[in-house]
C-alpha cells in the first residue's frame, strides 16, 4: 500500500476507532474520554488534509480517453466478491475540499464538547456519535462505488437521530422521527437508484461508470430520476425540505453545525459525483426541473427567512435559499456552474457553521431564540455582536467573503447556458441573492442593533477562549476563501472540466 | 425368487443425521436410567455433543455429491451447507436451552399435557429439572437435517413429521405461562397436522401425474407426459402450502404470532431460525430440483405470496405492543424476502437465499436469547412499554440488542444488509425487479417497530416497574456473544460465506 492509500483508509479508521474508544471508556472518565474523542478529530484532520496531491492525476491523463475521475489517491479492494462488492477510495480535487471541510468542522464541534456539553448531560457519547457522524459523511465523499456510497450515507443516519433526539430543544423527538423519516424514504429511493444503475451496468464503480457511461437513455432517466429524488431530501431541494428547519433548530449546536455544515453536502455531493457522473444523459433531461426548483427553494427560503421570528430557524431557513444556489449551478452542467456548486459548498459548510455556532451562544446566553425579545446585542457583547455581522454579511454574499463565489457564479452560469427558461432562472435567482441580504440585514437589525432587550442586558457579556477557539477558524476560513477562491477552485478545475466533458458527450 | 436387493448406502454421508439420531435415542435412555439429579449434565453434554460431532461430520461431506438410500436422500452443496447452518444455528439455540441460570430448574417442565392450573401442573411448575426437552430437541434436528436432504416426496414428509413433532410439543414446556403455552402448542399442533395433510395430498396427486415420488423423476415427467397437468400444478400447489406454512409466509403464517409468543424463548428463537433454514432448504430443493421446468408457471403466484409476507409481516409488524410478537412478523417479512431470493431461480439466488438464511438466524437466536434475560417477578417482562429506559440501567445490553434491532432493519455494516442486498441483487439480475421494489419498501416500513423499541430503550424515562436485566449464565453470554458477533462479521466480511454458499450452489438430480 502506498502512503496515500494508508492515509486514505486512515481518515477513515482514526475516528471510527475513536468512537469505539470513547464510546468504551466509563462515564467517570467522561472528561477525558471527550479529550480522547477531540485528539482522534484533530488526528484526522491532520491526516484528512495530508491526502493532498493535485496534479496531473499520473499518466492516465496522457492517454487517448482520460477517464473523467483521476483520483489523487486510489484503494481498490474487493469486499465481498460474491455480490460484486468493491471497497473502492479515492480522492480527488471534488471532495477534497469537503473531506477537509468535514474533519474541521468535527475537530470544532468536539473540541466544543470538551469545554459545553448540551442537557442532558453524557458528553462522551455525544463525541462518539460526532466520530460516528464523521466516518459516515467522510466515507459518502471518499467513496468511488455506488454501494460503498449508499453504505456510509446511510451510517450517518442514526447517529444524527441520536443526536437529535438526545440533546436536542423542548421538540428534539418530534423533529427527529421527522428527520428518520425523511431521510430513510431518501434512502430507499437512492438504494433503488443503486440498484438499477448496478443492475444494468453490471459494475457499481463510480470511476468506471463515469467513463464508459454503459446505461440505455431509458436506465439513465429512471436512474438519475431516483438518485436524485433520495439525494435531493438531503440536500434538501425544495419542496423536499421541510424535516430541515425542524432538525436544525431542535439540534444542539453542534449538531446543528455538523447538519447544516456538511451533512446537507452528502446531497449536492452525491448528486455531481453520483447522479450526473453516472447518469449524464437523466442529468440533460432533467435539468430544467432541478433548475427551476432550485430557484423555487431560493425564493421560498428567502421569503419565509423574512417572516421567521426565531433565530435557528431562520438560518435553517436560510440553508434552503443557499442550497437552491447550489442546486442551480450543478443543473446548469456547465464547468461555471459546477464550480459554483463546489465552492457554494464549501462556503455554506464555513458560514452557516459559523452562524449556528453563534446561535448556540446567543441562545445559551439568552435562554431565547425569539428575534422579538432579542436586541441590543451590539451594546451587551460586542464581540458577539461583531462576530455575528462577519457571519451574516458573508452569508449574504458581499463580495470579498466566502459566500459571494458561490452565488454569484451559479448565476452566471444559469445566464452563460443561455434560452429563455435559464435567462429567466438566473434572473429571479439574482433576486432571490437580493432577498438574502434583505433577511439578514433584518437579522442583524433585529438581534444586534437598537437598545438592550431585558434578556440581552442580563446575559453575560464576554466571551469564552473554547469559544473564540472554535469560531475562529471558520471565520479565517470564510475570509481566506473569500479572497483567495482558487483555494477550492484551482484543484476542482480539472475534475469539473473532465466531469462537463462527459456530461455533454 | 431372486434375492431381495438391499440399496446401497453411503453410510459417511448419512452420519450427521445417525448421530443425531443415536444421541436422541440415548438421551430417551438416560431419561429412563440415570437418577434425575444428575440427568441434567448428562443430557446437556450429549446434546452438546452430538451437535458437535454431527458438525464435525457434515464437514468431512464437505466435498460430496451424491445420492444415497435408494435414491431417498441427496447430499449435495446445498444439503451439506445447510446442514451445517442448522448445525450450528442448533447449537447456539442449545446453549439457551440449556440455560440455568435465570430461573431456578431452567425455563422448561416435565410434562406438556397437564391441564394448567391443576394441581399436579402448579407442582411441576416448581420442580426444578426437566430434561425432556434435549432429546426434543436432538431429534428435531435430526429431522431438519434430513428434510433438507430429502430426494423424493415421502422421505420429505417424514422427515417433516420428525422434526414438527418434538417441536408442538416443546411449545407446551414453557414453565411459566403454562396456558398460553399450552395454546400454543395445541394452534400449532393442529395448524401444522392441516398443513402436513395438504402435504400429503400434494404427493398424491404428484404421484398420479409422474407415478413416481423422487425429484428426477418429477422432473423429467415434467417435460412430457401424456396425464393432466392440473395434477401437477394442484399437486405443485399443495406441497407449496404445507411447506409456506413452515416457512411462515403469509397466507399461511397466522400461528407464527401466537406461538412464537406462547413458547419458551429459547424454543422460540430455536424454531425462527432453524425451522426457517429447513423450511426453506426443502423448498428449495423441491422448486430447483424437481420443478424447475414449470418455474414460469408458478413464478407469479409465489411472486404474489412473497409480497404479501413481507407487506404483512412488515404492516403488523408496526402495530404490535409486544416483543415477541414483534420479533414474529418480522420473521414472517423475513420469510417474505427469502422467498424473493428463491424466486430468482438462478444459482445466485440459490446461493444468496443460503447465505441469508444463516446470516437471518443467527440474528434471530441472539434477538430472542436478549428476550430471556429481561425478567420481572412473573417471568420475562415482553411488553414493550416495560422496556422503556432500558439503555439507561443497562447500557451494554442495550447497545448489544440496538445492534441486533439495526441488523433487522437493514442497517449497513450488519449482516442485515449484506443478506439483503444479496438476494435483492440475485431477484434483480433475473429480472424479478416488481419484487425487489416490494422488498425496500417494506423493509423501510419494518425499519420503523424496530427503531421505536430503540427509541424506547434509549430514550424513554426508566417506569417504576422496568424489569431487571439478569447477569446471564455462561451457556446464555456465549450463544449471545456468538450472535452478536456472526451478525458483525457476516455485516464487515461477507466475503468468506458468500464463496462458501456459492461454491456449494448446486444440487444434484
Amino acid at each position: 500500500m502506498s502512503a496515500g492509500q494508508v492515509a486514505l483508509v486512515a481518515t477513515l479508521a482514526v475516528p471510527a476507532v475513536g468512537a469505539s474508544v470513547v464510546a468504551a471508556l466509563p462515564s467517570r472518565a467522561d472528561r477525558a474520554a471527550r479529550l480522547v474523542g477531540t485528539v482522534a478529530a484533530a488526528v484526522t484532520l491532520v491526516v484528512s488534509a495530508a491526502l493532498y496531491r493535485p496534479g496531473d492525476g499520473g499518466w492516465f491523463s496522457f492517454g487517448p480517453n482520460p477517464p473523467a475521475i483521476r483520483p489523487w489517491h486510489d484503494l481498490d479492494v474487493s469486499w465481498a466478491s460474491g455480490l460484486d462488492l468493491r471497497f473502492h477510495l479515492g480522492v480527488d480535487g471534488i471532495s477534497y475540499p469537503l473531506v477537509v471541510l468535514t474533519a474541521l468542522l468535527t475537530l470544532l464541534c468536539c473540541g466544543y464538547t470538551l469545554w459545553h456539553v448540551p442537557d442532558p448531560g453524557r458528553g462522551r457519547l455525544l463525541t462518539a456519535l460526532l466520530l460516528a457522524i464523521e466516518v459516515g459523511i467522510l466515507g459518502t465523499f471518499l467513496a468511488l462505488d455506488l454501494v460503498l456510497f449508499f453504505v456510509f450515507f446511510e451510517v450517518v443516519l442514526l447517529p444524527m437521530y441520536a443526536v437529535i433526539a438526545v440533546w436536542g430543544g423542548p421538540d428534539r423527538r418530534h423533529a427527529a422521527r421527522k428527520f428518520v423519516l425523511y431521510t430513510l424514504l431518501g434512502s430507499v429511493l437512492l438504494l433503488v437508484g443503486v440498484f438499477t444503475v448496478v443492475s444494468a451496468a453490471g459494475t457499481g464503480d463510480i470511476v468506471a461508470l463515469t467513463a464508459a457511461n454503459p446505461l440505455s437513455r431509458g436506465t439513465q432517466l429512471a436512474a438519475f430520476t431516483l438518485l436524485a429524488l433520495g439525494l435531493a431530501v438531503k440536500a434538501p431541494l425544495w419542496p423536499l425540505h421541510t424535516w430541515l428547519p425542524d432538525a436544525h433548530t431542535e439540534a444542539p449546536t453542534v449538531g446543528s453545525v455538523i447538519l447544516a455544515g456538511v451533512l446537507l453536502k452528502m446531497g449536492t455531493y452525491g448528486l455531481i459525483r453520483v447522479a450526473v457522473g453516472v447518469a449524464p444523459e437523466g442529468a440533460r433531461w432533467a435539468a430544467p426541473v432541478v433548475g427551476s426548483l432550485a430557484v423555487a427553494a431560493i425564493i421560498v427560503g428567502s421569503l419565509v427567512c423574512l417572516a421567521q421570528r426565531e433565530l435557528k430557524r431562520l438560518i435553517a431557513y436560510s440553508s434552503v435559499g443557499h442550497m437552491g444556489f447550489v442546486m442551480l449551478g450543478i443543473a446548469t452542467l456547465t464547468a461555471t456552474g459546477l464550480q459554483a456548486a463546489l465552492i457554494g459548498n464549501v462556503a455554506h459548510g464555513i458560514i452557516t457553521g459559523l452562524l449556528f455556532f453563534l446561535a448556540g451562544a446567543v441562545k445559551d446566553r439568552a435562554h431565547t431564540g425569539l428575534l422579538d425579545d432579542l436586541g441590543g446585542l451590539r451594546e451587551r457583547a460586542p464581540g458577539l455582536a461583531g462576530v455575528l455581522g462577519f457571519a451574516a454579511i458573508a452569508s449574504l454574499g458581499l463580495p470579498g467573503l466566502a459566500g459571494f463565489w458561490g452565488e454569484a457564479f451559479a448565476v452566471v452560469g444559469s445566464l452563460r447556458r443561455g434560452g429563455p427558461l435559464w435567462s429567466t432562472l438566473a434572473a429571479i435567482a439574482a433576486l432571490g441573492g437580493a432577498l438574502t441580504a434583505a433577511y439578514f440585514l433584518r437579522l442583524l437589525r433585529r438581534v444586534s442593533h437598537g437598545p438592550a432587550s431585558p434578556v440581552v442586558a442580563a446575559m453575560p457579556a464576554g466571551l469564552a477562549r473554547p469559544e473564540l477557539a472554535s469560531w475562529g477558524p471558520l471565520v479565517l476560513l470564510a475570509l481566506a476563501v473569500g479572497l483567495v477562491p482558487a483555494l477550492v477552485l484551482g484543484m476542482a478545475h480539472d475534475p469539473v472540466q473532465a466531469l462537463t466533458e462527459v456530461v455533454n458527450r | 425368487m431372486s434375492d431381495l436387493q438391499l440399496p446401497h448406502i453411503n453410510y459417511a454421508a448419512l452420519a450427521p443425521m445417525l448421530i443425531l439420531f443415536g444421541a436422541a435415542c440415548a438421551g430417551i435412555l438416560i431419561e429412563a436410567f440415570v437418577p434425575r439429579e444428575r440427568r441434567y449434565p448428562v443430557q446437556l453434554g450429549l446434546s452438546l455433543a452430538g451437535v458437535v460431532a454431527a458438525g464435525v461430520a457434515v464437514i468431512t461431506q464437505a466435498g460430496t455429491r451424491t445420492i444415497t438410500a435408494g435414491g431417498a436422500i441427496a447430499v449435495d452443496g446445498p444439503t451439506v451447507f445447510l446442514q451445517g447452518a442448522i448445525l450450528a444455528l442448533g447449537l447456539v439455540a442449545l446453549l439457551f436451552v440449556g440455560e440455568r441460570s435465570l430461573e431456578a430448574g431452567g425455563p422448561f417442565v416435565a410434562q406438556a399435557a397437564l391441564i394448567a392450573g391443576s394441581e399436579p401442573d402448579r407442582r411441576q411448575v416448581v420442580r426444578p429439572g426437566a430434561t425432556e426437552v434435549y432429546p426434543l430437541m436432538l431429534f428435531a434436528i435430526g429431522g431438519m437435517e434430513l428434510f433438507v436432504a430429502a430426494n423424493d416426496l415421502l422421505t420429505m414428509f417424514v422427515a417433516l413429521e420428525v422434526f414438527s413433532l418434538p417441536l408442538y410439543l416443546m411449545c407446551a414446556l414453557a414453565r411459566r405461562r403454562r396456558l398460553l403455552s399450552q395454546e400454543a402448542a395445541l394452534k400449532y399442533f393442529l395448524l401444522g397436522s392441516y398443513s402436513s395433510g395438504f402435504f400429503l395430498f400434494g404427493i398424491a396427486l404428484i404421484y398420479g401425474f409422474a407415478g413416481r415420488v423422487d425429484f428426477a423423476g418429477i422432473h423429467a415427467a415434467a417435460l412430457g407426459s401424456d396425464r393432466s397437468n392440473a395434477l401437477l400444478y394442484g399437486g405443485l400447489a399443495l406441497l407449496s402450502i404445507g411447506l409456506l406454512f413452515k416457512a411462515a409466509a403469509a397466507p399461511f403464517h397466522v400461528w407464527t404470532p401466537d406461538v412464537y409468543q406462547g413458547a419458551p424463548t429459547p424454543v422460540t428463537g430455536f424454531m425462527a431460525a432453524c425451522t426457517k433454514v429447513a423450511a426453506f432448504g426443502a423448498l428449495l430443493r423441491v422448486l430447483y430440483v424437481a420443478f424447475d421446468r414449470v418455474s414460469w408457471d408458478y413464478r407469479p403466484v409465489l411472486g404474489v405470496v412473497a409480497i404479501l409476507t413481507m407487506l404483512v409481516g412488515a404492516v403488523f409488524a408496526v402495530t404490535q405492543t409486544d416483543l415477541k410478537r414483534l420479533l414474529a412478523y418480522s420473521s414472517i417479512a423475513n420469510a417474505g424476502y427469502l422467498l424473493v431470493g428463491v424466486l430468482a431461480m438462478s444459482k445466485d439466488g440459490l446461493s444468496s437465499s443460503m447465505f441469508y438464511l444463516v446470516a437471518y438466524g443467527f440474528t434471530v437466536l441472539a434477538a430472542f436469547g436478549t428476550l430471556t434475560l429481561v425478567r420481572d417477578a412473573d417471568g420475562e417482562a415482553n411488553h414493550l412499554s416495560r422496556w422503556a429506559g432500558l439503555g439507561r440501567r443497562s447500557p451494554v445490553f442495550a447497545a448489544a440488542f440496538t445492534f441486533l434491532l439495526l441488523a433487522f432493519a437493514g442497517i449497513p455494516l450488519t449482516s442485515g444488509f449484506t443478506s439483503k442486498f444479496a438476494v435483492f441483487a440475485a431477484a434483480l439480475d433475473d429480472g424479478q425487479t416488481w419484487l425487489v421494489v416490494a422488498g425496500v419498501i417494506t423493509s423501510m416500513v419494518l425499519a420503523f417497530p424496530y427503531l421505536r423499541v430503540v427509541v424506547m430503550m434509549w430514550l424513554s424515562e426508566p417506569a417504576e416497574s422496568t424489569p431487571t436485566v439478569s447477569i446471564p449464565g455462561v451457556l446464555t453470554s456465549t450463544g449471545l456473544a456468538i450472535g452478536v458477533a456472526a451478525t458483525l462479521v457476516l455485516g464487515l466480511v461477507p466475503a468468506p460465506l458468500l464463496d462458501l454458499s456459492t461454491k456449494a450452489a448446486e444440487f444434484v438430480r
